[in-house]
């Protein structure tokens, strides 16, 4: 299976527009996926440096207030919808599930095209909203959010088209990975990204239908004002927050595993050791993914709930911690007596481990009922979701994106400049982030554009935090592109892995695989001269 | 606003000082604390490791990279670390809900004050009828009842200093105890979003020494309180009553009409059509005026025609407060 095929052309050769927006080939989807979902990260980015900026006086300064609740809507929404739910899953999924299979395609490769393009249509009916941009911050609470003059209904318009896109995306991948797995690809030899993309597929399909019957009633609401949230027509206001966090709790599960699966891949190949615990990965991510769904209450704490559901939904809540615990005490346990060196995805990746446990280990604080109620809405939330979201998720989107750039675009990059991009990116989120832990702790509310004085200097510091942040991002990117233009040539395995998408050229060829391979072992079998059998 | 919320110090400094501005704070400090401590030595335990193992085991010669040990799995090993977070998480469950429901109890004897919350302030009724703005006066050392409500969407009512947080929420009615120890003045703030205003939405609690507040309560119209409708709530609700018909279908005592009769309403067990069994709180009661349909008294027809649009919300409180009172 080793060596240059001969057969085949890159699958980048081909060029003009029509051959990118006519693909059906998983690659070029996965690559137009990932160009989009970083471009919006980027544009959320900025929302969010001018929400950094705004905080640096406790006044109302460079914007009116009403602008700043915009641009905190603008940047949980595009994160949330066009950056973090589609980056891993769309972009890296796409490109990769496939290879790592073994196969040509995906099962159904004109969905897949279709998918994209429905995300594109929704996205631009998200761009469409900005002419009265909506002010209701990304979770759409109603009243307000059926209230307010921003346009609620085009903006959810706009998310639900780019829900049906996932929903395509999630059903395509889970019956590429039942279907169209290579010859002696049993289950248990499939790498554990493959494990956290299917569970991750699993709570697409299932929860974001919910979030688009809720956007859809909400609509109603505006348009036709049917009540199904307004209390003066007899409608609950609380039951937008039921169904809201019925999808917006599964999906952040939706955004994690896809990330812990590329952990999983990085940290064998650079501690050149078996993965720990394979079984206990893979069907940790199977557990997360369904106690996902029975713990949406927790962010309804102060919601008037009865104690009794209170109590239930606390107490489920802290078992979504076990199978997290677990996964990291394997991916540390991965690296006992390992031969490990620190290129930026190892680095990245070790990362992840760090910061999304001070993630996890601030859970609890918000899980247990009587800190919740104090620590609820108020920085501390920021603060912990940022650690889990961006100190995890997009920690290892970067692991991904670092380890698999020689793989999508044949060229290495300037290790260097990655490291030195790290450094700042690990330096600015910590300084940004870590503060908020206190500022939250000391009980200034989130979404706050002006605040009293006594908070003044903890945002001072968190400002100061994300300019090192944003800095490390733009140079990281800068270096991507300095790779692409004139990076040295990829090998077809750089870094001597032994998962399939390895196992052929850099770039690959359009058919992924010369010849399709034949699988004879799990992809794990590092240091041991030769693998074992599963 | 800004002189309503006078520095009381950081909020760290008193946790670590262990003096909180209530008994309640200090118990949820408690538990803060137990998860900060266990979260530190969790912590410290798996990036110990990492650190460790990542510079221990660090390639010291490329071509060594070969002889790592097969080591897939270790199932004592992994028995434990199922087992022992299973564990931690039980117990800190256990003592957050404990700490919860403590701090949930009714008790008996509470001050009890009104807040409503509309973008972007709060608006404040004390039984005896006085009203204010964004400013709540209550006694040190006694429990206070915080009844909320909103009138136009969801707001927050959050003081920091007590650790006490609740929704309030149009066409609910929702509960805040507290029990303030030390007087002095602290800042309430919205924490849900509401809309521009949002960050400017904040009240003041001040804290009185008992003695104060009494004075305060005599005469109020010096200080504070705008005190200018001196009506009783449970007054103004009896007029109201009266006035309503209710009493037509409701007797408060005695033979029973169309309708259950009123004596001791107020907390009673009330069992419903269908078989389940309610407890006649504030939210209870509002929810009985404005939408009788919801939940049916055994034995009663569902007759009752519904006041939503004929009694303000400020009547119904005020109903409620008078229903309060028939023990
Ligand atoms: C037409 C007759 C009628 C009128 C007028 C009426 N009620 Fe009722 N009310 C009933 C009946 C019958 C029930 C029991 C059935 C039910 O729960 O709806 C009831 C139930 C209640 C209850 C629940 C009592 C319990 O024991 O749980 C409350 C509180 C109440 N009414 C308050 C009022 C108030 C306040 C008014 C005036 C503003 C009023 N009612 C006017 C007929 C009436
Ligand atoms: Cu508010």
């Amino acid at each position: 299976m080793n060596g240059e095929p001969e057969t085949g052309r890159g699958y980048l050769e081909e060029r003009g527009w029509r051959s990118w927006a006519y693909t059906m080939d998983h690659k070029r989807i996965g690559v137009m996926y990932l160009c989009t979902t970083i471009a919006f990260f980027f544009i959320g980015g900025i929302f969010a440096l001018l929400l950094r900026l705004e905080l640096l006086s406790p006044q109302a300064k460079y914007f009116s207030d009403h602008a700043y609740n915009v641009f905190f809507t603008l940047h949980g929404a595009m994160m949330i919808f066009l950056f973090i739910i589609p980056a891993i899953p769309s972009g890296l999924g796409n490109f990769f599930i496939p290879m790592h299979i073994g196969a040509r395609d995906v099962a159904f490769p004109r969905l897949n095209l279709a998918s994209y393009w429905i995300f594109v249509a929704g996205f631009l009916v998200v761009i469409a909203s900005l002419v009265s941009p909506m002010d209701t911050g990304w979770t759409f609470y109603t009243p307000y959010s059926a209230k307010t003059g921003a346009a609620v209904a085009t903006l959810s318009f706009g998310i639900f088209l780019i829900g049906m896109s996932s929903i395509l995306t999630g059903l395509n991948f889970i019956v590429t990975i039942h279907m169209m797995r290579a010859p002696g690809m049993t289950w248990h030899r499939m790498p554990l990204f493959l494990w956290g993309m299917y569970a991750t597929s699993i709570i697409q399909v299932i929860a974001t239908p919910v979030v688009g019957v809720t956007f859809l009633l909400l609509a109603m609401e505006r348009i036709f004002g049917v009540a199904f949230f307004d209390p003066s027509k007899g409608g609950d206001p609380v039951l937008f927050q039921h169904f809201f966090w019925f999808y917006s709790h599964p999906v952040v599960y939706v955004m994690i595993l896809p990330a812990m699966g590329i952990i999983s891949e990085v940290i064998p190949v650079f501690s050149r050791k078996p993965i720990f615990g394979y079984k206990a990965i893979a069907y940790s991510s199977l557990a997360i993914a369904f106690l996902g769904f029975l713990v949406w209450g927790h962010h309804m704490f102060t919601s008037g709930m009865s104690p009794l559901a209170n109590a239930f939904f606390s107490f489920l809540t802290f078992f979504v911690a076990v199978p997290t615990a677990v996964k990291v005490f394997n991916w540390i346990a991965t690296l006992y007596k390992g031969s490990i060196t620190f290129e930026a995805p190892m680095l990245y990746a070790l990362t992840f481990i760090f910061l999304f446990a001070v993630g996890g280990l601030t859970g609890p604080f918000l899980g247990a009922l009587a800190t919740d109620v104090q620590l609820h809405d108020t920085y501390f939330v920021v603060a912990h979701f940022h650690y889990t979201m961006m100190g995890g998720t997009v920690m290892g989107f970067f692991a991904g994106l670092h380890y698999w750039f020689p793989k999508m675009t044949g060229k290495m990059l300037n290790e260097k400049v990655a490291r030195i991009a790290w450094a700042l990116v690990f330096l600015g989120f910590n300084v940004t982030f870590f503060t908020m832990f206190i500022t939250g702790f000391e009980g200034m509310p989130r979404r706050y554009a002006e605040y009293l004085p006594r908070y003044h200097v903890e945002n001072v510091i968190s400002s100061i935090g994300s300019a090192i942040l944003a800095v490390g991002i733009l140079v990281m990117f800068w270096n991507f592109l300095q790779g692409i233009r004139k990076g040295p040539p990829a090998p077809g395995n750089p870094w001597r892995a032994l998962t399939l998408e390895w196992q052929t050229s850099s770039p690959p060829i359009t058919e992924n695989f010369p010849e399709i391979p034949v699988v004879t072992d799990w992809p794990y079998g590092y240091g041991e001269p030769k693998g074992r059998t599963a | 606003m800004e002189g309503a919320c006078r520095e009381k110090g950081s909020v760290m400094g008193k946790v670590f000082a262990l003096g909180a501005a209530s008994g309640q704070a200090a118990q949820v400090d408690a538990v803060f604390l137990m998860i900060l401590v266990i979260g530190i030595f969790f912590f410290l335990l798996t990036q110990g490791l990492l650190i460790y193992f990542a510079v221990k085991y660090r390639r010291r010669s490329p071509d060594r990279d070969n002889e790592t040990p097969r080591i897939t799995e270790n199932r004592v090993l992994e028995f434990f670390w199922i087992l022992i977070p299973s564990i931690v998480v039980v117990v800190i469950f256990y003592y957050g809900w404990r700490v919860y429901t403590n701090l949930h109890e009714p008790e008996a004897g509470a001050v009890e004050v009104y807040v409503n919350g509309r973008q972007w302030l709060y608006e404040i009724k004390y039984p005896d009828g006085r009203t204010a703005i964004n400013e709540i006066r209550v006694p040190a050392g006694k429990p206070v009842k915080f009844i909320l409500s909103a009138s136009d969407v969801i707001h927050g009512f959050y003081f920091p200093d007590f650790r006490g947080k609740m929704d309030m929420i149009p066409g609910r009615t929702t509960v805040l105890r507290l029990q303030p120890d030390r007087p002095g003045r602290y800042p309430i703030f919205c924490t849900v979003y509401c809309g521009t205003g949002h960050s400017n939405m904040m009240a003041r609690l001040i804290v009185m020494p008992p003695a104060e507040y009494a004075e305060w309560a005599a005469h109020g119209e010096k200080e504070g309180g705008e005190g200018k409708e001196h009506e009783p709530l449970a007054v103004r609700g009896e007029r109201i009553v009266k006035n309503a018909g209710c009493l037509n279908c409701h007797n408060i005592e005695g033979p029973v009409k169309v309708g259950p009769d009123w004596k001791g309403v107020y907390g009673r067990k009330v069992l419903l059509e269908g078989g389940k069994t309610v407890t006649a709180d504030e939210d209870y009661l509002r929810e009985s005026i404005v939408d009788p349909g919801a939940k049916i008294v055994k034995g009663f027809p569902n007759v009752m025609p519904t006041y939503k649009t004929t009694l303000p919300k400020d009547d119904i409180d005020a109903v409620v407060a008078y229903l309060k009172t028939l023990k």
